[in-house]
């Protein structure tokens, strides 16, 4: 069983958003790096527990981004993992990053490709997708459990007020999220392990981008809040009645 | 030159959030001076011809039982087959959990620009630019699509459905066919009863402020009585107070309802990452100094346990009930 994990590197959740070069860029000064939380919470770390269940399981990591994505790649391996590949380039759009992954799984015969459901920056929900058409593999996305009987997963994945349990043959490409695995902090014995694994560095495809950034907004500021009293609720009742028009 | 809109049915009935896909592209066609049409797969229950109210002339329908239910792979090769067959050049989904499937595998297909998450219209004064929302509601960017063939997917709650009286054309088409998905459902588990969080208008949300799952009545009482879905934090999801379907934030849903009620929760900014693109938030706390009143409209300073049955009342009295 080999299974290629897509890893993404993202502004730590409390990161502040502020943009550069005439709203076209993110300021990046200051910003903490991490594993994009779906990839290392729920991709990578169920992942992890299949290989530990079934130990003739090889787990490769994937990203597309420069070498500043390397201790991020490095945290994952410490996590688990038996290899990382890093293709050499700045990120263009969702199509040109998958389409990179695409030439890299080609290579490595991979039963499943796993992604978290999406970034937390770009919160696009597209790249699994897009490898799986390109490498025509099913896909499910947004799963919340995994299981594996031989060669059948029986994947369960999110619908609309609920939930909805399938089976398919590998191999087979998932975008994973809350529900398939718990969060895990790396032990010393990981991080020590991580610094001699490989991690191969491999040059972009010739891809062009399908789309592009003209620019970068903030959301208007809010007029501040109204308060009422905590004697009158009813009064804010009659505001979002009357007022806001609401309820 | 025409749009082709994405129709998601679920169990047959024709989920809310393509009605939003509907108007939008109905609205993109008249702005781009040509039509709009629907594609719907699957066995349908619905009467198809009344999605002409939102604006769109004919609809193609592929009804063959094997489409049911999602299989990506499938559904992206019907719809690209629909896009052959109909000539379209911008393609348009809800950015639903299907959209979310089928619209990034259509848009690799066929090397078409796509954008993800769009909250309104294009704007085609000298090329095709799409506002999208980024880092989890704290900016947007907007977004060129560079090829001739579009996609857009559009983020649900962001644009208001008309309802006219238009009447659509239904086609029987079979794309796809003799293609059999790999993708089997072997069982749907529903919350019945409840309004679907992610389809909610209002939402009743609450956090670790209420002290325990005892008390959530009240909480459900107001949901009750305004039609609107309950939520939580991730605290109290985590904690086992509340089912985890119901947490919402940067690592739950991602919601954006008209109203948000967050009663005892403090607004930490990976809560508010999940909500801070609904359209009035309403905060209930007793701590004056806490960060949600700064992403508030209004709010109420004040013990959860005092003001909300107080507001349940107040709902009770202007409903009549
Ligand atoms: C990487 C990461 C991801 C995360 N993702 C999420 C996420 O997706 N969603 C999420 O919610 N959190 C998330 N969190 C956790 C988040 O940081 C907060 O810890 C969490 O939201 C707190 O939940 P809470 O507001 O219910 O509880 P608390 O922070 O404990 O707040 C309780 C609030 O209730 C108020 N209160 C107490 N008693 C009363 C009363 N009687 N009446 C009225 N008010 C009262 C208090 O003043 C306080 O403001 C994440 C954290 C990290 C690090």
């Amino acid at each position: 069983m080999k299974i290629l994990v897509c890893i993404s590197k993202t502004p730590d959740t409390t990161a502040k958003i502020a943009f550069t070069d005439n709203n076209t860029k993110f300021a990046q000064d200051g910003v903490q790096w991490i594993i994009n939380p779906y990839d290392e919470w729920y991709a990578l770390v169920r992942a992890i527990e299949l290989k530990e269940k079934d130990a003739g399981t090889i787990i490769h990591l994937v990203t597309a981004g420069a070498a500043d994505a390397e201790p991020i790649i490095r945290k994952a391996l410490a996590l688990g993992g038996d290899e990382a590949i890093r293709i050499n380039t700045d990120s263009h759009d969702s199509y040109y990053i998958a389409a990179q992954i695409a030439e890299v799984a080609k290579q490595g015969g991979y039963d499943l490709v796993f992604t978290g459901k999406e970034t937390i920056d770009y919160n696009g929900s597209s790249i699994g997708g897009m490898v799986a058409e390109l490498l025509n593999l099913p896909y499910v996305s947004l799963a919340t459990k995994f299981e594996l009987n031989g060669t059948t997963a029986t994947i369960t994945r999110e619908i609309e007020g609920g939930e909805e349990v399938c089976e398919v043959s590998l191999p087979v490409a998932v975008s994973c999220q809350k529900g398939m695995a718990e969060a895990r902090i790396p032990n010393m014995r990981g991080i020590m392990a991580a610094r001699t694994k490989p991690l191969k560095v491999v040059e972009p495809a010739a891809i062009d981008a399908l789309t592009s950034i003209v620019s970068f907004e903030l959301p208007p500021a809010k007029a501040g809040v109204k308060l009422v009293s905590p004697d009158t609720p009813e009064e804010l009742v009659r505001l979002l009645h009357e007022e806001a028009k609401i309820i | 030159m025409s749009v082709l809109i994405f129709i998601d049915q679920a169990e047959g009935h024709i989920k809310k959030s393509s009605l939003e896909a509907l108007t939008y592209g109905a609205e993109l066609a008249v702005q781009l001076g040509t039509n709009a049409e629907g594609i719907v797969l699957g066995e349908v229950k619905d009467d198809l011809t009344a999605l002409g109210k939102q604006g769109v002339k004919k609809i193609q329908h592929v009804n063959n039982s094997a489409l049911n239910h999602l299989d990506a792979q499938v559904y992206t090769k019907a719809i690209a087959e629909a896009v052959a067959a109909t000539g379209a050049k911008v393609v348009v989904f809800s950015h639903n959990l299907s959209g979310k499937a089928i619209a990034p595998r259509l848009s690799a297909k066929l090397k078409a620009a796509m954008v993800a998450g769009a909250v309104g219209l294009p704007n085609t004064s000298g090329g095709f630019v799409v506002k999208k929302n980024v880092f989890s509601g704290k900016a947007f960017a907007n977004i060129s699509l560079n090829t001739d063939i579009k996609i857009i997917s559009l983020n649900p709650n962001s644009f208001h459905i008309t309802n006219g009286d238009g009447v659509a054309e239904v086609v029987s088409q079979n794309f796809a066919t003799g293609v059999s998905p790999k993708i089997k459902v072997t069982a749907v588990n529903k919350v019945t009863g409840e309004v679907p969080l992610s389809e909610a208008e209002l939402v009743v949300s609450a956090g670790r402020g209420l002290k325990g799952p005892e008390n959530w009545g009240m909480i459900e009482e107001m949901a009750h009585l305004l039609h609107a879905a309950t939520a939580c934090s991730r605290a109290v999801a985590d904690a086992g107070w509340r089912p985890h379907h119901e947490h919402v934030g940067q690592t739950g849903l991602a919601i954006a309802p008209n109203l948000y009620i967050a009663i005892g929760i403090s607004g930490a900014i990976q809560h508010l990452a999940g909500v801070n693109r609904s359209k009035v938030i309403v905060v209930i706390n007793k701590d004056p100094e806490a960060p949600f009143f700064k992403a508030a409209d209004y709010g109420i300073v004040g013990d959860a346990f005092d003001v909300v049955p107080k507001m349940n009342a107040a709902i009770k009295k202007m409903k009549g009930l």
